[in-house]
Parts: structure tokens; C-alpha cells; sequence
């Protein structure tokens, strides 16, 4: 049955609504998966087998006993090991967290369990989502599936590679500066970050409140969007939670892949998102992507969003100023790790000691850059400054959409890079999230879609799109018209033709 | 131009509460001195009467009925606690030995 884990959450949905497979086969199936490629692949920090099954036979049972279930019921979900879960460890990819067992569930994560998918576990990340290379973890990088020489792209890593080498056919991320979407691009699988508000932050272990967005990540464009449909939505425990109905994002990805499924569709490519700086192959599998969506009649235009440029700066000094404070959090008193508490040692010493053993490289490095931006005197230089080139993006993005309905370009600006060449080069890395951060400062939705494989190294190149916000549906359509089209060239989605790890 | 020197560094750990070792602080000297010079262009765009924007959506006040819900047992609050005491988080001390 080792096949069930090759295919989509809506075919296990159907086959699993038909009663040709159980939810106990299915989860069995990627229990087995897992357990034969996660050893090279590790996208799990955490796998909750017997939890799992249980679940599983539980779907089975009422199923059987005639109990309408949702349309997901059943199939298999990982979760990155940002949101909360009880019964299970919640780590952040931190040792000062190693073993924390929360008392409450994430938002999100109640919603997963009312819908009764299934949780097989907790993924990889960086600490504390900070980083684009899961290099950052405290327990281990991930390996890309494509190629386990190279990075799953961060901060969730364990959800993509977990993704596309086929332990899981849907998972769960989160997005503050592309977290989502670049991991998405350098494994050949699709991620959306919905807009901020859009779903619910309870529960999700804050980094930059201003811009932590969870999302959903799948294998196609569909399973995509049914788990968006089940994690969206208002919150009463999160303020910043929007009270509007979702957006039809499944209506939406069926739409977009009818052949007429983007006509008349006005579609910006951002010129400052792309040429110096862009890998070849990805500039060419983006240019082939646009000229699909033209011949799937929708209209191109190039436009200028020129504020695009002081998006990273202006990120690596908003992202650390909301850490340095977030992070605060974490003193050793009431959870988590505490060092050298020996009984003469203050409280303040010894949370200057546990901070100390329990964060890693780049947590300390971005609590230390917020601390400096946020500090008087150089308040208005660094943090009050990039606060106002925040409004100069928001206004770029506001007038741009009155022209198009979306804009896009590539997700990142080169493929999956060798794990250990960015590791100790701060700015280098940081480079990663070019194209991604200016949706996150401005809040709108944007995803990205596998658009094929780069010449020089036959590795995954993401198609990025951004739509205003809520407005999330067009990233479904034009996803879906990219998934349509790719398919006729590699005969399915993009994650079909990955190497097989078992055989490799 | 170095946009922090060593001193500063040192005097930050302190501020963020982070006990690092000399070589660890020497390291990160020079790497915050990279990135602050790098992101420091943002100084060069946004003019005076731009307004600053802390948040994506307009934030509202958001409000619920004053009634006693869901909250955690003092057990389950305590569960994860490095140390526990009388139903209380135990913590260190907190006045310096001299106070």
C-alpha cells in the first residue's frame, strides 16, 4: 500500500469517502514512509505514531457508524513545530524548549482536530523560525529531497521536504518573511501565506507579531487550498484575527484550472524582483511560467514597485526589534530551560545564563540587532525608519493593484543552495527572502507554485504571486492555470518526478 | 564606517540578558556591524512626512464580556515548570546578596 502515499489529500479524501482505503491504512502507509526516509530526509522533529492511529481508527469508526465528516477526514497532516499541541512537544527548533509539552492547542491546531485530519507529528525548523535553510534548528538541519546535499529552504523545511519526499500530503507552516513560500520553492511543492488575519495566531510561539502569518502547504494546488479552508477564519482569542468571511480558495483552484481559467486576468510582474542576482534557470522557468499564464489568456503587464528595494533592510530591522521582544518571553522561570539555578545564583544571572546556552547563533544575532534598533538614540535612525519605508511598500502595493489583479515574480532568487554555504553569512542568507517580505510588511496573501526545474542543476524554481488582501482566491487561480499547464509538460505535479530517496 | 564596536555589543548582551562567552561576543561584534551597516540604507528613503506603519491592518480595541472562562489548572500552568513550589512557580532569588 505503499503507493497511498504518493497521492493527493483530495484523492485520499475521495478514496477514503468511498471506503475503498481506511484512515488506519493511510496513516500506516506514512508511519512506513517515514520511517524508511526520515533518517536522511529529517522533517520530523516528533512523530506521534500511536496518536496518529488512534485517530485514524477513531475517523474509521464513525465513518462507518454513517457520521458525516468533513471533507478532510482522515488524511494525514504534519505540523511545524511553532504551534502549540498538547500531547505533543512544541519546540521551536529550540533547546530552550527541548521537551515543552504545552498545556493548550493552538487555534489552528483545534481546528485540524475538529476536522478530523490527522496529526502524524511536529516538523523541523529554525529556531524559532529564524532563518531560510532550517540550518538554524537546534536538532539538525533538514535535507532537501531532491537533493539531501541541499537546504529545504526555511524556516519551514520540515513541512516542504516532509512534503515532497511524500511522509505527509499536507502540512502546516508559517510565513513572516517567506517561511512558507521559499521552502515551498526549493522542494517543488506549493505554499501559501493567506493574508495576515487571516488565520488565527493562538497559539503560534510569536516571532514578529506584526508579521507572523500561518499557512497551509501541500504536493498540488487543490490539497493546498482544502487546507486552507479548514485553518481559516475569525478568532475571538486573536485580536489581530479578521472577521470576514474566507475567501472561496477551493472554488477558486478548481476555476483556475479549467483551460479558460486565468482569461482576462491582469497580472504584474514586479520589475525590481528579478534580473541581476537571479539564477538563470530560475529567471528562464519564470519567464516560461508567465508566457503560460499568457497563453492561457490572461494579461501581462510589467510594472515598478520601487519601495520593493528597502524591503529587506527594513525587514532585518522590524523582524528582530518584534523578537528582541517576544523572545523575552523566554527567562527560565515559568517553562522551558533553566541553567545553573544552584541556589545562590540570582534570578537575573541565571536567565542571562539560560538565554545564553539556550538560543542559538541567529536567535542572539536578531535579539541583539532589535535590542540596538529599539535602544534610544538609535530608535528613530533604524526602527522608526523602517517603519515609514513599511508605508512606502503598503502604498507601492496599493497602487499597483489598481492596475492588476495580481503581481508576480520569482519565489526566491536561486534554487535550493548546499547546506552549510550560507551558514555563517548572515546577509547571504537573508538574501533568500528578497521577493517574499514585501507581502509580509504589507500584509497581503501571496504563495508560491512550482513553475519546473532550472537548467544548470535540475533543482525546483517557485512562481511567487501576491494578491491583495483577502483577495486570497486569485493566488489559487493563478496557481491552478500554473499547475495545469505544468502538468501537460511533467505529466502531474511537479513532486512526481522527485528521486526516489529509498532507491537513492 | 563600524556602526557598533565591541563595548556596544557587550553592553547589549547585557541589556537582552544573554550571557556570552568572549569569543562568542567577538564573533558577533563584527557580524552586527555588517548587517546594521547593510539595513542602515533605510535611513536614505523614507522623508519626514511619511507616517510610520507598526501593523498591516488598522488595529482595534477588541473586547469580550467580563466572564470567567477556560483557564488553566494550577497544575497544568505548572506542569513545565523548571521548578515548582506551593502551587507557585519557584524562581531564584531576586535581590542582589548586598540589597
Amino acid at each position: 500500500m505503499s503507493d497511498l502515499t504518493r497521492r493527493s489529500a483530495a484523492e485520499l479524501a475521495g478514496a477514503l469517502a468511498d471506503g475503498d482505503v481506511s484512515a488506519a491504512e493511510v496513516t500506516q502507509a506514512h508511519l512506513e514512509r517515514i520511517a524508511a526516509v526520515d533518517d536522511t530526509v529529517h522533517a520530523f522533529l516528533h512523530v506521534d505514531g500511536d496518536g496518529a492511529l488512534a485517530t485514524a481508527r477513531d475517523v474509521d469508526a464513525r465513518r462507518s457508524a454513517g457520521e458525516r465528516l468533513g471533507p478532510l477526514a482522515g488524511v494525514p497532516v504534519a505540523v511545524k513545530d511553532v504551534l502549540t499541541t498538547t500531547g505533543m512537544p512544541t519546540t521551536c527548533g529550540s533547546r530552550i524548549l527541548d521537551g515543552w509539552v504545552p498545556p493548550y492547542d493552538a487555534t489552528l491546531v483545534t481546528r485540524l482536530k475538529q476536522a478530523d485530519l490527522v496529526l502524524l507529528g511536529k516538523t523541523n525548523m529554525d529556531e524559532f523560525a529564524m532563518g531560510s535553510s532550517t540550518e538554524n534548528s537546534a536538532f539538525g538541519p533538514t535535507r532537501n529531497p531532491w537533493d539531501p546535499t541541499r537546504i529545504p529552504g526555511g524556516s519551514g523545511g520540515g513541512s516542504s521536504a516532509a512534503l515532497a519526499a511524500f511522509e505527509a500530503p499536507l502540512a502546516i507552516g508559517t510565513d513572516t518573511g517567506g517561511s512558507i513560500r521559499q521552502p515551498a520553492a526549493v522542494t517543488g511543492t506549493v505554499g501559501v501565506k493567506p493574508t495576515y488575519g487571516g488565520v488565527s495566531r493562538y497559539g503560534l510561539v510569536a516571532f514578529s507579531s506584526s508579521l507572523d502569518q500561518a499557512g497551509p502547504a501541500a504536493r498540488t494546488v487543490l490539497d493546498t487550498a482544502l487546507l486552507h479552508q479548514v485553518i481559516a477564519g475569525h478568532d475571538p482569542r486573536d485580536s489581530t484575527s479578521i472577521d470576514a468571511a474566507v475567501p472561496d480558495v477551493v472554488a477558486a483552484a478548481r476555476a483556475g484550472a479549467e483551460p479558460d481559467g486565468v482569461r482576462g486576468l491582469r497580472i504584474g510582474v514586479v520589475r525590481e524582483l528579478g534580473g541581476e542576482g537571479y539564477q538563470p534557470g530560475v529567471q528562464a522557468r519564470f519567464a516560461d511560467a508567465v508566457a503560460q499564464l499568457v497563453e492561457r489568456g490572461a494579461d501581462v503587464v510589467e510594472l515598478s514597485c520601487p519601495s520593493f528595494t528597502y524591503a529587506l533592510p527594513a525587514y532585518y530591522l522590524i523582524a528582530p526589534s518584534e523578537c528582541s521582544s517576544n523572545l523575552a518571553r523566554f527567562d527560565g522561570m515559568r517553562y522551558g530551560l533553566r541553567v545553573d539555578d544552584d541556589g545562590d545564583l540570582s534570578a537575573e544571572q541565571v536567565m542571562g545564563r539560560t538565554r545564553g546556552s539556550g538560543f542559538g547563533a541567529e536567535v542572539k544575532r536578531r535579539i541583539m540587532i532589535g535590542t540596538y534598533a529599539l535602544s534610544s538614540g538609535y530608535y528613530d535612525a533604524y526602527y522608526g525608519q523602517a517603519q515609514k519605508v513599511r508605508t512606502l511598500i503598503s502604498r507601492d502595493v496599493a497602487l499597483a493593484f489598481e492596475h492588476v489583479d495580481v503581481l508576480v515574480s520569482p519565489t526566491t532568487p536561486t534554487t535550493a543552495f548546499p547546506l552549510g554555504e550560507r551558514v555563517d553569512d548572515p546577509l547571504a542568507m537573508y538574501k533568500a527572502d528578497l521577493c517574499t517580505i514585501p507581502a509580509n510588511l504589507a500584509g497581503i496573501a501571496a504563495g508560491s507554485f512550482p513553475c519546473g526545474l532550472a537548467d544548470e542543476d535540475g533543482l525546483p524554481v517557485g512562481f511567487h504571486v501576491m494578491a491583495p488582501a483577502m483577495a486570497d482566491d486569485r493566488l489559487y487561480r493563478v496557481g491552478a492555470a500554473l499547475e495545469a499547464a505544468q502538468s501537460e509538460k511533467y505529466g502531474g505535479p511537479l513532486s512526481a518526478i522527485v528521486p526516489d530517496l529509498v532507491r537513492a | 564606517m563600524s556602526a557598533i564596536t565591541p563595548d556596544e555589543v557587550a553592553h547589549l548582551a547585557r541589556l537582552a540578558r544573554l550571557d556570552l562567552a568572549d569569543d562568542e561576543l567577538a564573533h558577533l561584534a563584527g557580524q552586527l556591524d555588517v548587517i546594521l551597516t547593510a539595513v542602515a540604507e533605510v535611513a536614505d528613503v523614507a522623508a519626514a512626512d511619511v507616517p510610520p506603519t507598526s501593523h498591516p491592518l488598522p488595529l482595534v480595541n477588541v473586547t469580550r464580556p467580563d466572564e470567567v472562562g477556560d483557564c488553566l489548572t494550577p497544575s497544568e500552568a505548572l506542569a513545565m515548570a523548571p521548578a515548582a513550589e506551593d502551587d507557585r512557580f519557584r524562581v531564584p532569588r531576586i535581590l542582589d546578596e548586598e540589597a
